[in-house]
């Protein structure tokens, strides 16, 4: 072999070894390497004094710390605002049913006391039943209320309680007094003597109602304050309670109560005549959800006008709150409103409708169900009109704006205010024909009667229609104060019907006896679908009396700087008001339930098993 | 102006009238109603009513002949029952096979109508009347929104003269500046109008003048689309804000002039409101 060759070979050998070394190195260079670090620790470093001194440090100064108390606190998941919105509804609520029950329960035993008849009483206390479990929830958000307050809202309740704390004796006081009252009201049914219990039932009511306005003036203080200087100090605590919007809210409340609670009523009645087994149950129960209903319904006509009067005073006090509720963010609310109340008309006359089924001998009304269902529907469409309708964008192209031009007219108050009284007095004549199904006059102007009322139907429905169209031609304070003999004139019609009509049916011949409990189940479904709707309802006019302040815990004196600060988007809170909604028919079924467990069997240890 | 389409209406009543006349039975009335109220609705109007009302108003007769046909037992059987005996009897079974044919295919047909609208840039409600805060400043001067007045109004009756002449000062500014816009009839439609998204304010609306206070107007006026809040966006108003170009008091005599011009008055303030 050649020795250059050799040479050669060795020289390859050696580059080619001397390339995979390089190699080896440039890829191991670009490897991950841990740090390396000495685990040894140094001598002479003081880690332990300076972790000891540390903690002192700590110590001293969480010592020395001052105490400051806070603005606000939060929750997790839930924020304060919802919490407290949730809260309040719901304490609200099963408030105003347990203020509404007594009033008609004493109601109902009055006239059962006057006229003999033992329905009446057995009613009455029916209706008793539900209170006691009620009024402990009432008791309990009102607690959870108060917690929430103080927990997540400290400064506001506390500038509250500056204002308010001289009220807080007096509340406590008739809270006792309305326990002391309630219970023995219930527990002494047929116990003491008529009058007695009767005096028991007032006195609920008187105590009740005074525990609802001084809550009243709380918060409607918040809306509308008054007594207080510029920057909110407390000047005259009598104006802080008796505030702008205080009475109006307190009728409002009042009637509302009662249509609430009428409403859920029913609905309790509703749900046993739909689980009773026997032709006497259904009966009863039959009777109860018509007597729960008429007492919602009832209250329900007058309620129009007393939230006209309360947007009337909230306008009164600041143009911007009025502004911002008709015309602003929180007019949309409104629409939705129309529709729920257009549905609870329509509701209410169906079930009276569906009643005269249960009455022999209906046909000489039933034929005008369709021209009154007309009269409802067509009121219905107009008040469900907005005055700026959502469209898409070749919408409002093709309509030159938001404002329709044939549809716009719809949108403003005239042709709101003719509505809501076409529509009252379309239901009252529905109860009038309900009334008279079955019965016929024997009184010798018998006809003249009758033509007396129809003469006031066709002559106030026509006067209203003149009034709300003569609205269009005059300015916006001449046309506020039209609804002012609407309203009146429609009262009129009814107080002088149900007069004529008492009269006309003295001594009335019978032609078709009366079958309480022959009624489709459907009925029973309206009445429940009237308590979810009244409470919807109320939940979304909360929200709007209450929302209207946006950014103030008071309005004008104390802001709301909290993260909450801002207006939630329509779709949210009406979300949350469903919520509340669902929260509250799931507690009242619980009330429903325990109520019936009173007519149970008691258990007899097992039965053998 | 016609709002209405009377060739539809008047089509709607002939079909109502002709069912008089031959005695339809319930079913039929029930239909007829839907499909005419569907009809006046989306057609019988001058002006299409967008989908949204047409949406509610038809719920509202759903809803209506829902409770029609269901308030008696008799009703009910008078409209359940042609159903039953069409669905049920042999002797239809050939009529019956092309209404169960047309009924998904109305389905379908809807489906494609709705599919085939074609893609809009989403539309922001905004609203057209915002509600003013409660104090503004115009050249140093604050201006009380709630319980502040104009500030000439008192010369209507104290100095009916000097009134006359302030309201003459208003035309001229308004005729100086605003009527490009606003029109020379203040009803909106200037020869700018066109242009103009938000349209500018009709004045011979009666939605507009009577139903505020004068101070609103002085705030629209001085602060323009740019000091427009935040819900009466999208704020691309083109509203200078006049407060640049106007004296407080010509703004003010402006206000005068527009309520003097269209005889329109103020909304008046609550007068019990001072109390608290």
């Amino acid at each position: 072999m050649k020795p250059r060759l050799l040479i050669a070979a060795a020289i390859v050998v050696l580059l080619g070894l001397g390339g995979a070394v390089r190699v080896y190195l440039a890829l191991e260079n670009q490897a991950y390497h841990p740090p390396v670090r000495s685990t040894s620790v140094e001598s002479g470093v003081p880690r332990e004094q300076a972790l000891e001194d540390i903690a002192k440090d700590h110590e001293a100064k969480a010592k020395a710390k001052k105490y400051e108390p806070p603005t606000y606190r939060t929750l997790p998941l839930v924020s304060s605002r919802v919490a407290v919105w949730v809260v309040a509804q719901l304490h609200l609520m099963f408030a105003a049913f347990v203020l509404a029950v007594p009033m008609f329960a004493f109601i109902i035993e009055l006239i059962g006391y006057f006229n003999g008849d033992k329905r009446y009483d057995r009613l009455a206390y029916e209706f008793t039943k539900l209170l006691s479990t009620s009024f402990s929830f009432t008791a309990s958000f009102g607690g959870f209320l108060t917690f929430l307050l103080i927990m997540l809202y400290p400064a506001f309740t506390n500038y509250l309680m500056e204002i308010f704390s001289w009220t807080f004796f007096p509340y406590v006081a008739l809270f006792f007094a309305e326990a002391g009252f309630l219970y023995s009201y219930y527990y002494g049914w047929g116990k003491f003597h008529p009058l007695v219990h009767l005096f028991l039932g007032l006195g609920i009511n008187v105590v009740g109602t005074l525990i609802m306005f001084i809550a009243d003036s709380w918060a409607s203080f918040m809306m509308t304050p008054g007594g207080v200087s510029d920057a909110g100090a407390l000047i005259d605590p009598w104006a802080a309670l008796d505030n702008f919007t205080w009475m109006p809210i307190n009728i409002h409340r009042f009637i509302g109560n009662i249509a609430f609670g009428g409403s859920v009523a029913a609905a309790y009645a509703a749900w046993k005549f739909l689980g009773a087994k026997t032709d006497e149950e259904r009966a009863h129960y039959d009777w109860m959800g018509y007597m729960g209903n008429f007492v919602a319904i009832s209250a329900f006509l007058p309620l129009p006008f007393a939230g006209y009067y309360l947007a009337r005073e909230i306008y009164g006090y600041n143009q911007a709150l009025g502004i911002m509720m008709m015309g602003g963010a929180f007019s949309w609310l409104f629409i939705i409103q129309a529709v729920l109340i257009g549905n609870l008309f329509l509701a209410a006359n169906y079930y009276l409708w569906l009643g005269m089924g249960r009455i022999e001998g209906t046909q000489s009304y039933q034929r005008y169900v369709k021209y009154l269902l007309a009269a409802i529907a067509v009121c219905f469409a107009v008040w469900a009109t907005p005055r700026s309708i959502l469209a898409s964008v070749s919408e409002i192209k093709a309509m030159g704006g938001t404002l329709h031009p044939a549809l716009g007219v719809l949108g403003v108050m005239s042709a709101k205010n003719t509505a809501v009284n076409i529509l009252i007095l379309t239901t009252y004549v529905s109860f009038l024909f309900y009334r008279r199904t079955g019965k016929r006059p024997t009184v010798a102007w018998a006809a003249l009667g009758n033509a007396a009322q129809f003469l006031i139907f066709f002559g106030v429905s026509a006067f209203v229609i003149a009034l709300g169209v003569y609205g269009y031609f005059v300015d916006a304070a001449t046309r506020i104060g039209l609804s002012i003999p609407q309203v009146l004139s429609v009262l009129f019609a009814m107080v002088a019907m149900t007069v004529i009509d008492a009269f006309l049916l003295r001594g009335a011949e019978e032609t078709g006896a009366t079958h309480w409990g022959k009624l489709p189940a459907i009925s029973q479904y309206v009445l429940i679908f009237i308590a979810v709707t009244f409470t919807w309802l109320m939940g979304l006019m909360g929200y709007v009396r209450s929302g209207l302040r946006q950014h103030w815990h008071v309005y004008g004196v104390m802001r709301d700087q909290s993260v909450d600060a801002f207006t939630p988007t329509l779709g949210f809170a009406t979300q949350v008001i469903s919520v509340i909604v669902i929260i509250f028919f799931a507690l009242i079924a619980f009330v429903f339930w325990l109520s019936s467990l009173h007519d149970r069997p008691d258990w007899n240890g097992g039965g053998g098993h | 102006m016609n709002l209405f389409d009377l060739r539809v209406i008047l089509g709607i009543l002939a079909v109502m009238a002709l069912l008089r006349l031959v005695r339809a039975s319930l079913l039929v009335w029930i239909l007829a109603w839907w499909i005419g109220m569907y009809v006046f609705v989306s057609r019988g109007f001058a002006t299409p009513v967008p989908a949204s009302a047409q949406n509610i108003y038809l719920g509202i007769v759903t809803l209506a002949l829902f409770a029609y046909v269901t308030s008696s037992g008799e009703r009910v059987r008078s409209f359940v029952d042609p159903l039953v005996t069409f669905a049920g009897d042999g002797r239809y079974t050939l009529a019956l096979v092309p209404v169960l044919l047309a009924l998904p295919a109305l389905a379908a047909y809807r489906e494609y109508v709705n599919a085939k609208v074609p893609v809009e840039p989403p539309f922001f409600a905004r609203t057209v009347h915002p509600s003013p805060p409660t104090e503004i400043t115009v050249h140093d001067v604050k201006v009380d929104m709630v319980g502040g007045d104009n500030p000439l109004r008192h010369l209507e009756q104290s100095d009916p003269e000097k009134f006359r002449q302030h309201v003459e000062n208003g035309k001229a500014v308004y005729y100086e500046h605003c009527f490009f816009c606003h029109a020379d009839a203040l009803g909106g439609d200037g020869m700018y109008a066109h242009g103009l998204n938000p349209a500018p304010a009709n004045f011979i609306d009666q939605g507009v003048l009577p139903n505020f206070q004068e101070t609103f107007f002085f705030w629209r006026i001085a602060k323009g689309g740019p000091g427009m809040p935040d819900e009466g966006a999208p704020g691309d108003s083109a509203m200078p804000e006049w407060e640049r170009f106007l004296s407080n008091e010509e703004m003010w005599e402006v206000v005068l002039f527009l309520y003097d011009h269209t005889g329109y008055r103020p909304r008046a303030r609550e007068v019990h409101a001072e109390g608290h």
